[in-house]
């Protein structure tokens, strides 16, 4: 993985010692609330509604045994014992103190990692495939175009006061774990008929009050143009996106106000205009940071893996979390391991301090050091022996990571919501929690088979509800909350925006609907169909009425 | 509002000259992109030095066919969060203009390297922070990713550095 050389070291200190001035200064009173606002957010602080909170970046999703050993430490010492992993791959801390946050920013800084850029009107934490560099149908790991994207989009003079926040989303593999076309800019790697690689690039996807699939500006961008032709969308974007109205600011508007020919044209005549100077450098410094990305020294070994067979055999449980967490490795004889920070009746995405340093330490000991947090809020070994895995998951059982439930209907994604959020109009975890013991018996979880349940607790969707095969958005009624229920959204290479079902539901209804859905489909399904084909085979009209008829 | 030129206060001798005030002969003079597009056959021929001002909504191409004939253009930051201006400077930059460019409105310490670095070298601010703390605003970071930025401050541009052999973009602005 990427490692900091002296000139990324300084670049992080130099910018934690002008937070820490900042902050003396707001703590002493010399610069007011509002003025220390936009700073505190171009560094990850947000003021919640009980305390500050602390968004880390975690680029691209991957991080070591020490810097995940950090993020325990920082949750001891600093929070309540626990910290947040989000769908944009990093993690939030929610009750930290102001006091504090630049010795915390400090020990981020010793283990190579910083909070820059994870809020703000600006180019956010660039996310990646989970599984990059790990699973078998990658075409190319997309992470050292990342880390590129990461260095240039950090404290770039021209686009840190855009119309509103940007997303990149990055995969190499034609299966899409990335979501790359619900974000601002989304890129796929892909080869042409001479069989050279380039990218796909989509811009103007996104959630939020208006959900969007991207648009295709670039079926084939050569590798080498990548960051000048970034910088004519992000110039493009920076003078004519909207700035009249913060929820018509997203770039995905601008896109869809002037149409995709013309925002194609726009972007196009930008480019030539003003053609790279020389692209070499960038190319060199890909390749430096590529080296980075090679692939572990992997070991020479047959498919089959006795000890992991027979394990499966002799303890169900473990078959049936094999069975659901792993997934197919490049190398022979290695898996994924997925771990679900979704138990029964959990917060999605939490972890305390003491599982991270038990995943640490697996992540050292059997996955050469590396771990990926996922957009579904998850913590992934990406390259670990088969024949490893029993041992891997009685640690893991041990400490609550054993839950089976990968990619099924407990394998939930929700925000913070009303509990933690400002902006919340509902809470979102209760209703997890409720849905996660509704479904507790993972064997009938896996009746249901593949389903992506996703929660936001207000229209911004961080919950990612649009794309939720079944999604639950969390809406405000005159002080009462209530649940709206979408179904056939999906964030992958076939992306759809969700359509809503009918009237909310009150909290304590939500579950009892699902379930409706779920054995509606269970009813209807042909052999082999997976809930989101059967929903776009049979539509809307059989899930409103086996949920409304009732009532 | 005093304003700044090489890290230290100078006089403005710029004068705004309004649509329809009359032009002072031999003066230093701002007018706004539509007076320079409709009176240019007019301001073409003016005696003083000819400045103008664009509105942050105005594309930066209007003024390219009389780049060579301004010597100042003046952008504007209504509030900090409206980051046209930065795109506005680069465009003009890129497009070869190569006199005074200075920024106006809300202009805040924090943002004032990046101001820098996109090609500003004036800049008329708010009364409120001393000339000290502009000074050091100019240099909060000595290091930018980024590639052909202004580094007014003695920046080093990191791939640069890395990659031996690859000079940084050297021209740099000169405040008149």
């Amino acid at each position: 993985m990427y490692r900091y050389d002296e000139f990324d070291h300084q670049f992080v200190s130099e910018r934690t010692a002008q937070f820490r001035d900042q902050a003396n200064r707001r703590m002493s009173g010399e610069l007011t609330e509002d003025e220390f606002r936009p700073l505190r957010l171009m560094n990850g602080l947000y003021l919640q509604l009980h305390a500050y909170m602390l968004r880390v970046a975690i680029p691209y999703g991957t991080l070591s045994g020490k810097q995940m050993r950090q993020l325990a430490y920082i949750a001891d010492k600093y929070d309540r014992g626990y910290g947040h992993f989000t769908t944009r791959q990093n993690i939030q801390y929610n009750w930290i103190k102001l006091e504090e946050t630049a010795d915390i920013l400090q020990a981020l800084s010793d283990v190579e990692m910083h909070a820059i850029q994870t809020s703000g009107n600006c180019i956010r934490n660039v996310t990646t495939d989970h599984w990059a560099g790990a699973a078998a149908d990658e075409l190319l790991d997309p992470r050292p175009i990342g880390e590129l994207i990461r260095q240039w989009s950090s404290l770039h003079p021209e686009f840190s006061f855009l119309p509103r926040k940007f997303k990149f989303a990055i995969t190499g593999a034609p299966h899409d774990r990335a979501a790359v076309k619900v974000h601002d800019i989304g890129l796929r790697a892909h080869k042409n008929d001479k069989g050279e690689t380039g990218w796909e690039v989509m811009v103007g996807g996104g959630q939020g009050r208006t959900p969007m699939i991207a648009v295709t500006v670039r079926d084939f961008l050569p590798e080498k143009e990548v960051i000048p032709y970034m910088e004519a969308i992000m110039r493009v974007y920076n003078l004519f996106g909207r700035r009249d109205n913060k929820y018509k600011a997203r770039i995905k508007i601008l896109v869809h106000e002037l149409g995709a020919e013309k925002f194609k044209a726009e972007v196009e005549a930008e480019y030539a205009k003003h053609p790279a100077q020389t692209t070499e450098v960038e190319q060199r410094e890909l390749t430096r940071i590529e080296k980075y990305f090679a692939q572990p020294s992997f070991e020479k070994m047959s498919r089959f893996a006795p000890h992991f067979e027979n394990a499966k055999r002799e303890n169900v449980d473990f078959a049936r979390w094999a069975k659901n967490n792993l997934a197919t490795h490049q190398v022979d004889g290695y898996t994924i391991v997925n771990i679900s920070l979704k138990p029964e009746g959990g917060i999605p995405g939490d972890a305390t301090g003491e599982q991270m340093r038990v995943m640490a330490t697996l992540a050292e000991r059997y996955s050469f050091d590396e771990m990926r947090v996922s957009h579904a809020q998850n913590i992934v070994l990406p390259h670990v022996k088969l024949e490893d895995t029993f041992a891997i998951w009685q640690v893991l059982k041990a400490n609550d990571l054993a839950a089976a439930n990968y990619g099924l209907i407990g394998d939930i994604i929700a925000c913070p919501g009303l509990d933690y959020c400002a902006l919340a109009t509902a809470r979102s975890i209760p209703i997890a929690q409720a849905i996660s013991r509704k479904f507790a018996d993972v064997k009938k979880q896996e009746e249901y088979g593949p389903v992506k349940l996703n929660i936001s607790g207000c229209i911004n969707a961080c919950g990612h509800h649009h794309v939720g095969h079944i999604g639950i958005l969390g809406l405000d009624k005159k002080g009462e909350e209530f649940y709206q229920i979408t179904l056939g959204g999906s964030s992958s290479e076939n992306a759809s925006i969700g359509t809503i079902l009918g009237p909310g539901f009150a909290a304590h209804e939500v579950p009892d609907a699902i379930e409706t859905i779920l054995n509606t489909y269970v009813k209807l399904r042909e052999p082999g169909e997976e809930f989101l084909g059967a929903y776009r085979r049979l539509g809307p009209k059989p899930f409103k009425e086996a949920l409304y008829a009732a009532a | 509002m005093p304003l700044l030129k090489n890290n230290q206060f100078v006089n403005d001798e710029w004068t705004k000259v309004s649509d329809t005030d009359a032009l002072p002969e031999g003066a230093k003079i701002i007018v706004t992109s539509t007076r320079l597009i409709q009176d240019w056959d007019l301001l073409a021929k003016y005696t003083g030095l000819l400045g103008v001002s664009l509105a942050n909504n105005e594309r930066a191409e209007i003024l390219t066919p009389y780049l060579s004939q301004l010597s100042l253009i003046v952008l504007s930051f209504p509030a900090y969060t409206d980051g046209r201006a930065y795109s506005q400077a680069k465009d003009l930059r890129l497009d070869g203009y190569r006199g005074e460019l200075r920024a106006e409105g809300n202009l805040l310490l924090d943002q004032f390297q990046f101001m820098h670095q996109v090609g500003f070298d004036s800049f008329e601010v708010n009364e409120r922070f001393a000339l000290q703390q502009w000074q050091a605003a100019s240099k909060q970071m000595s290091l930018a990713y980024q590639r052909g930025l202004y580094r007014t401050s003695g920046e080093r541009e990191v791939w640069s550095q890395r990659h031996q052999g690859f000079a940084p973009w050297e021209e740099q602005p000169h405040a008149g």
